[in-house]
């Protein structure tokens, strides 16, 4: 009977398993080139760390602050959304500060979505949307991106949802969407077009949406990010959500965001007052500072929302460089710091590996092994049905520092040579 | 056009928009004394947390992490634990229970302990399982276990009169063995232990972990043992790890805090130790949850513990001077509130102390057939009006029980000394306003 005992509780049954857990362990190893995992190995700009020492040095700054979010950041944040959305921001009700994007979602789904829920997640998508999801007891419901064109050069604009086939996913059941742009892994920005007929079909059979945008401000040229939020009819239904770690390359702050009206805010507000209670405040207070210091720079390019931008823009075009000189076809992101690539086209031969896992999951670890590079297998990113059509793609990460990227692209013009 | 909405959509609309979870766990005392507190208090001894500052080793730390060459160490550590953390935390908490920890299977880092509770509760309480709960208990319980599915089943420690001429202590709050006994019952999946207890200070003696400890071996149930005080004790008493007794590691979860550990309650670091098999769940909850902790914080405390492990049992100790300074301001604050007619009980631990306000009630008339338990009136009454913010005890029990002892409140002593004198000079000058014509 003990064993049965200390079993796990039904709501976590087979959601164990996470394809971090299994590619931060094999690609911890300094001898491999990291493209892997989503973090920046640039620095955070100083100015942010100044604020953090700062903030620490402040004695009742080291203790509790306000639950739902340090007052100085949520008035920060209201500031820079109410310009962004053209829209008064509540920043006591409108507002939930939560231990990143990460705890946002979770905190939104489970305020908001029960037993008994759908809801549609675009494929391929953020790991943990799924597991949330079924973690608070719904069913989750795929769409794929569909790729659509003939041109050499692949862009992520031309991974496009297929209206008729989004409709048909939508039903009584359906609680909610997540949207997730600019998305990761592809590196899509919604268009307004696209947005407006997922915003129609949300209205249509009121529905809510989940819009994940921690890229946010990494949008390249010729292209806009658009807040669905700011869609008519869609702020009574859209929780927003954003994050420290992207916006200011300080993934390890763990600091994010729900911006939304306050009748589903509350709800949120209520899941954090009895997960976590309460965020750091040295953190939350540095983050404040630092809103405060871009906010009154808004108007210039100096701006960090769009200077960073502007940084990894050219480290998109030079990842998307190496890869084509390697002989392979990358989709040319249009936001985000992810670039996905065919790898097929290598005709690799993992026949003879013996493990019952996706092409793309033992194409990284072989890559890993012999080419002392990491990268992240896109079948993570997708349900059971299409893991198929993506199985042949991975993701590589391109906030690196200029280093790493000369080490990648020595792995990458060495590429058909023989590895001891 | 709403008459031309199906009735699928139109019932999908007439439901509520949040999750039934939710159901019965939106009030929270907190949000509404924290409040108050911040529009009226001039002394404040409500909320648990110091107004002093974390030892100067600990913020040193934190500035050597934060602006060090490694800003590495501004990204994602490991989700489970900043391997320097885990490494010192599996070290000194291995001395302590006599035992090898693995760092990576027997310890876990989470958001404060607050969100190792959570963790504990949706990893291991399903639907229809009952929890024991020991009242007055730290008001999260109720909610995390109700929001897991679970019932929470609650047990009173009772006040035993004191000797004659004597002040209650925090001992004299006791389980009845029979009473406890008769909670547990098949459905039982677990029991919440809080030693030493927020918010009465009680430190649960051998005996009576032993008392426990026999009723969840004979009924295989699980400890969830909140242990974030552990530090905090007085007057030569010993904590007491129910980890460590007999037949328990295997089914005990055990969790601490930096907040109090370190005086450092807005860093939210926390972890928990216990068996890989219990563990292990944890870490679901945790990867599906909030995934990592910050990773800063982690390190500074990590270099804490180092320090300490150096220390350890040694006067220069934090452990040992932190518990000492807190003994001195307990006691100070039991002289005040004793002066003035306000009984407190003594705690044997944390930095909470509760006292009875019955010679006060003048101030605040009786309403009979409130909703609002009495302590509650009498501490809303007592910070806008004389500026000193506490807790009512009827916080920290469940709905039905609010009322069992509802003339006390707690007071948190950790504070400088002038704050504490500050509280004196506010209840000297109400005790002399009432007892003159």
């Amino acid at each position: 009977t003990m064993a049965l005992r200390h079993k796990n509780t039904r709501r976590i049954e087979g959601l164990d398993s996470n394809v971090w857990v299994e590619f931060t362990k094999v690609a911890a190893d300094p001898s491999i080139v990291n493209l892997g995992q989503g973090l920046p190995d640039i620095s955070p700009p100083s100015y942010v760390k100044e604020e953090l020492a700062k903030a620490a040095a402040v004695d009742r700054l080291n203790q509790y602050t306000r639950g739902f979010g340090h007052p100085s950041l949520v008035k920060a944040l209201s500031q820079v959304y109410e310009r962004v959305c053209g829209r008064k921001i509540d920043p006591l009700t409108d507002i939930l500060v939560t231990v990143g994007a990460y705890g946002s979602l979770f905190s939104t789904i489970q305020a908001l979505i029960e037993e008994g829920d759908e809801v549609i997640i675009i494929e391929p998508f953020y790991d943990c949307y799924e597991p949330m999801v079924k973690m608070a007891g719904a069913k989750p419901v795929f769409i794929p991106l569909r790729y659509k064109n003939d041109g050499n050069t692949a862009s992520s604009a031309d991974w496009v949802l297929d209206p008729a086939e989004l409709a048909n996913k939508f039903n009584s059941k359906t609680k909610a969407i997540i949207l997730n742009t600019p998305h990761n892994p592809i590196g899509k920005v919604f268009t307004r077009e696209e947005l407006q007929v997922i915003a129609d079909l949300c209205i249509k059979h009121d529905t809510l949406c989940i819009s994940d945008e921690v890229y946010e401000w990494l949008v390249y040229k010729g292209n806009k990010h658009v807040k669905i939020a700011t869609l008519p009819g869609m702020w009574e239904r859209t929780i927003t959500i954003g994050s420290a770690g992207k916006t200011y390359s300080v993934t390890g702050w763990k600091l994010g965001w729900s911006i939304g009206p306050q009748n589903l805010i509350k709800h949120l507000q209520v899941v954090h007052q009895n997960t976590l209670y309460t965020c750091p405040t040295p953190l939350q207070e540095a983050l404040s500072q630092a809103f405060w210091i871009d906010y009154k720079r808004m108007d210039d390019p100096d701006c960090y929302f769009y200077s960073l931008s502007r940084e990894l823009e050219s480290k998109r075009d030079r990842m998307a460089q190496l890869l084509q000189e390697a002989g392979l076809k990358p989709v040319i992101p249009d936001g985000g710091y992810f670039m996905i690539v065919d790898v097929s086209t290598l005709n690799v031969d993992l026949s003879d590996v013996d493990e019952k896992q996706p092409y793309d999951y033992k194409f990284v670890k072989w890559m890993i092994r012999s080419k002392k590079l990491s990268a992240i297998p896109l079948s993570a990113f997708c349900g059971p049905e299409t893991k198929r059509q993506f199985e042949k793609y991975i993701r590589f990460c391109f906030i690196k520092k200029d280093s790493t990227l000369d080490a990648a692209e020595g792995i990458l013009k060495n590429w058909n040579k023989q590895t001891a | 056009r709403t008459h031309f909405l199906s009735l699928s959509l139109q019932a999908k609309m007439s439901r509520p928009v949040q999750a039934r979870r939710l159901e019965g766990t939106d009030k929270n005392i907190w949000v509404e004394f924290v409040k108050l507190a911040a529009t009226y208090s001039k002394v404040n001894l409500g909320q648990g947390f110091p107004d002093f500052p974390p030892p100067d080793f600990l913020k040193e730390s934190f500035v050597r992490a934060l602006s060090g060459e490694n800003y590495m160490l501004h990204q994602y550590t490991r989700a489970f634990g900043h391997p320097p953390l885990v490494k010192i935390l599996a070290q000194f908490f291995g001395k302590l229970l006599g035992r090898d920890l693995d760092p990576m299977t027997n310890v876990m880092v989470t958001v404060g302990a607050y969100q190792a509770l959570f963790c504990c509760f949706q990893a291991l309480v399903d639907k229809g399982d009952e929890v024991i709960i020991i009242e007055p208990f730290f008001d999260c319980y109720e909610p995390m276990v109700k929001m897991a599915g679970g019932t929470p089943v609650f047990v009173p420690l009772r006040l035993k009169a004191p000797k004659d001429g004597k002040l209650m202590s925090s001992a004299d709050w006791q389980l009845d063995p029979a009473e406890l006994a008769s909670k547990f019952s098949e459905r039982t999946k677990a029991i919440v232990l809080n030693s030493p207890n927020n918010p009465l200070g009680k430190v649960f003696s051998r005996e009576e972990l032993e008392l426990i400890a026999d009723l969840c071996v004979k009924h295989d149930v699980l400890c969830i043992s909140d242990e974030v005080y552990e530090w905090l004790v007085y007057d030569g008493k010993e904590h007491i790890r129910i980890a460590s007794l007999r037949g328990m590691w295997d089914r005990t979860v055990t969790i601490g805090s930096a907040g109090k550990t370190f005086s450092a309650t807005g860093w939210k670091v926390g972890w928990t130790v216990g068996p890989n098999r219990l563990l292990q769940h944890l870490r679901t909850v945790h990867q599906n949850s909030v995934y990592h902790c910050a990773t800063i914080a982690q390190e500074a405390v990590a270099q804490g513990f180092q320090r300490e492990l150096e220390l350890y049992g040694k006067p220069d100790s934090y452990f040992v001077q932190l518990p000492k300074e807190l003994q001195q301001k307990r006691d100070w604050l039991v002289q005040s509130l004793d002066a003035v007619g306000m009984k407190p009980i003594i705690p044997e631990g944390t930095y909470f102390l509760v006292a009875d306000i019955s010679k006060f009630k003048s101030d605040v008339p009786d309403v009979p057939d409130s909703d609002e338990p009495y302590d509650s009136r009498f501490a809303k009454w007592m910070v806008k009006n004389k500026g000193l913010a506490a807790i009512p005890l009827s916080a920290f029990y469940s709905g039905a029980h609010k009322n069992s002892y509802n003339h006390f409140i707690r007071f948190c002593f950790a504070k400088e000394e002038a704050t504490l004198k500050a509280a004196n000079d506010i209840l000297q000058k109400w005790e002399r306003e009432k007892t003159s014509p």
